[in-house]
């Protein structure tokens, strides 16, 4: 301590001397700083102006967390009542897994094609590809309530729409991620096979697919993971699983019901968090 | 005939043969195996969502017409033949829209906040005590994995309808996401300044404001850009269960199917996340040359 403060003392009489010395370390040059003040006090303007429009006040915040912390003080401890409960909440869980698990492949299924269409190197055509990267993108700004909501006036209320749903906002995902990996693919090994004496078809199967193919089940991987947490939702609109059970329990105000689901979530997405870990290990392992 | 290579006799290449034939029957066991479980879990799965394929091949009509009606105006023309009756209620629904996007700016901004605050005590470099980091990313893990349209539906029975519980909702998920990447992005910092100004005296607090803060700054404005994106597209349905923006009005407009309206909604929607998403790659694009120059 006192070695710094005589190093502080020795700074603060010298400090002129030095200011002068090093101007580039010790002297913050006003160009640099007034633009930087600006946009940080713009962003702090629209914060609060935000806040004004949104009609946020800090007497409704207060009131609403002491009602909030009511709601948890009913929340706790999670308790399903009966196994019965339990039984069907374990079912509509298992519903989920199967919305994320299907529509993760549909969606892979569809979107590969796409992919290739959208990848700069397979289709040369300009207007074919910018017009199949636009399309991929305005699928993918489309949020997956949205397209749930559509699906239910086709398929009708249930989990295949829920299935349904995920593929459609895989899709744009998913097409725009397997051009990406095409278009990142080395090219060496495609000549390779191609001086070798194979034609394109094999060019194909050995240069390029093992390239592409353990990134795309990795990323698979995710989207299936990211999916299910998707898929807990879609049930909010009436797209099945366990969202569904969700939005019941939360609108007849059965909170320690809600909190039960909350935890099996938490639990079930943590667990599929560590297997699909060691699995995308063992993917790029061994090809590794 | 001449060979380019030189291929050794028979009787020494068996072995090798044989060697490569087991090692592609080996993969090739494994390929047929995991194509079996995967065909197993669909088919589970597909009864598990009750999928009726029967249904869907007589309803796939209904999505086609779904989408040639929600081009069609009440009249029965064209959306496009009379732009002022399609987009009627043009001024509400770009008031909502406005709405949404101060919801995501609003939350965004409180989530980076949260977030920043959070990621130092989480990191293991700048935090020492054990139990302060457990908790706090344990916390984060929690903030992370409900989805913010979980937090909205109980948000809404505490503050009741409107942007509070929306903004708080994507807020608080917001956090959860940005303090992990944040935390990682911390760690993964030069420890070098930080000796340096620790060895001058200077507070905890000092050291992440003046050795911490500038080596981190730009990835963490990267990623809060992202998010923003993210979060645009999160408020627009966040409406759905009453917590504010372009939603509400989306809900109501479905489930009544005022296709018209559902048309203009939608792509008042996608033009907007188009254009964002647009504006915030450049931004970034712009901050990673700012940050390779000097």
């Amino acid at each position: 301590m006192n070695a710094s403060d005589g190093l502080r003392a020795m700074f603060l009489a010298q400090s002129t001397e030095l200011r002068r010395r090093y101007p580039e370390t010790l002297v913050v040059g006003w160009r640099r700083k007034v633009p930087l003040l600006v946009l940080c006090a713009a962003a702090i303007g629209v914060y609060f102006v935000g806040l004004m429009i949104l009609d946020i006040s800090p007497a409704k915040f207060v009131s609403g967390i002491g009602r909030l912390f009511d709601i948890v003080e009913l929340m706790l401890p999670p308790d399903p009542e009966s196994w019965a409960r339990v039984l069907l909440y374990l079912g509509a869980l298992g519903q989920t897994l199967a919305i994320a698990f299907l529509g993760t492949m549909l969606g892979a299924v569809i979107g590969c094609p796409f992919g290739l269409l959208a990848a700069r190197n397979v289709v040369a055509n300009r207007l074919i590809h910018l017009l199949t990267r636009r399309s991929l993108d305005s699928v993918r700004s489309v949020d997956i309530l949205i397209w749930a909501l559509i699906w239910i006036n086709v398929v009708g209320l249930g989990p295949f729409a829920g299935a349904l749903a995920i593929m459609s906002a895989d899709l744009g995902a998913f097409g725009k991620l397997v051009s990406e990996a095409i278009e990142a693919a080395d090219r060496r090994p495609t000549d390779g096979v191609l001086a070798a004496g194979g034609s394109r078809l094999h060019s194909v199967r050995f240069g390029m697919l093992p390239q592409v193919l353990p990134v795309i089940a990795s990323q698979l991987l995710y989207f299936f993971e990211s999916n299910t947490r998707s898929a807990t939702i879609i049930g909010i609109v009436g797209a099945g699983g366990i969202g569904l059970q969700l939005s019941e329990q939360i609108r007849v105000l059965e909170w320690q019901q809600v909190s039960f689901l909350i935890l099996l979530i938490l639990i079930t997405v943590a667990a599929l968090d560590w297997i699909s870990q060691r699995l995308r290990g063992a993917i790029i392992g061994r090809r590794g | 005939m001449t060979r380019l290579v030189p291929v050794p006799p028979a009787a020494q290449l068996a072995g090798p043969i044989s060697d490569y034939q087991q090692a592609v029957a080996a993969k090739r066991r494994h390929l047929a195996l995991g194509a079996v479980l995967i065909a197993t879990a669909l088919v589970i799965s597909a009864v598990g969502a009750e999928v009726r394929p029967l249904t869907f091949w007589n309803h796939i009509g209904n999505f086609t017409s779904y989408f040639d009606r929600l081009l069609m105006l009440d009249t029965g023309a064209r959306v496009w033949t009379d732009p002022r009756e399609w987009y009627w209620g043009l001024a509400r629904w770009g008031r909502l829209l406005g709405e949404t996007l101060l919801i995501a700016y609003v939350a965004t901004l409180t989530g980076i906040i949260g977030a920043f605050a959070a990621a130092a005590p989480a990191s293991r470099n700048l935090m020492r005590r054990v139990w302060v980091r457990f908790a706090v990313r344990r916390s984060l893990e929690f903030c992370r994995t409900v989805p913010d349209i979980v937090f909205a539906l109980i948000f809404v029975a505490a503050f009741g309808l409107g942007a509070l519980p929306g903004v708080l909702a994507i807020a608080i998920h917001t956090t959860g996401a940005l303090g992990k990447l944040f935390t990682e992005v911390v760690e993964n910092i030069d420890m070098a300044p930080v000796e340096g100004v620790a060895s001058t005296g200077a507070s905890w607090l000092s050291q992440v404001r003046f050795a911490v803060t500038p080596q981190v700054l730009s990835n963490l404005v990267s990623y809060a850009l992202l998010r923003f994106e993210v979060n645009v597209r999160g408020a627009t349905v966040i409406g759905f269960v009453g917590a504010g923006g372009i939603g509400q009005d989306l809900i109501v407009a479905i489930r009544k199917f005022y296709y018209s309206d559902v048309s203009a909604m939608l792509l008042m929607i996608i033009a907007t996340v188009m254009a964002i998403d647009m504006l915030s790659a450049r931004l970034r694009h712009r901050l990673l040359a700012m940050e390779s120059r000097p």
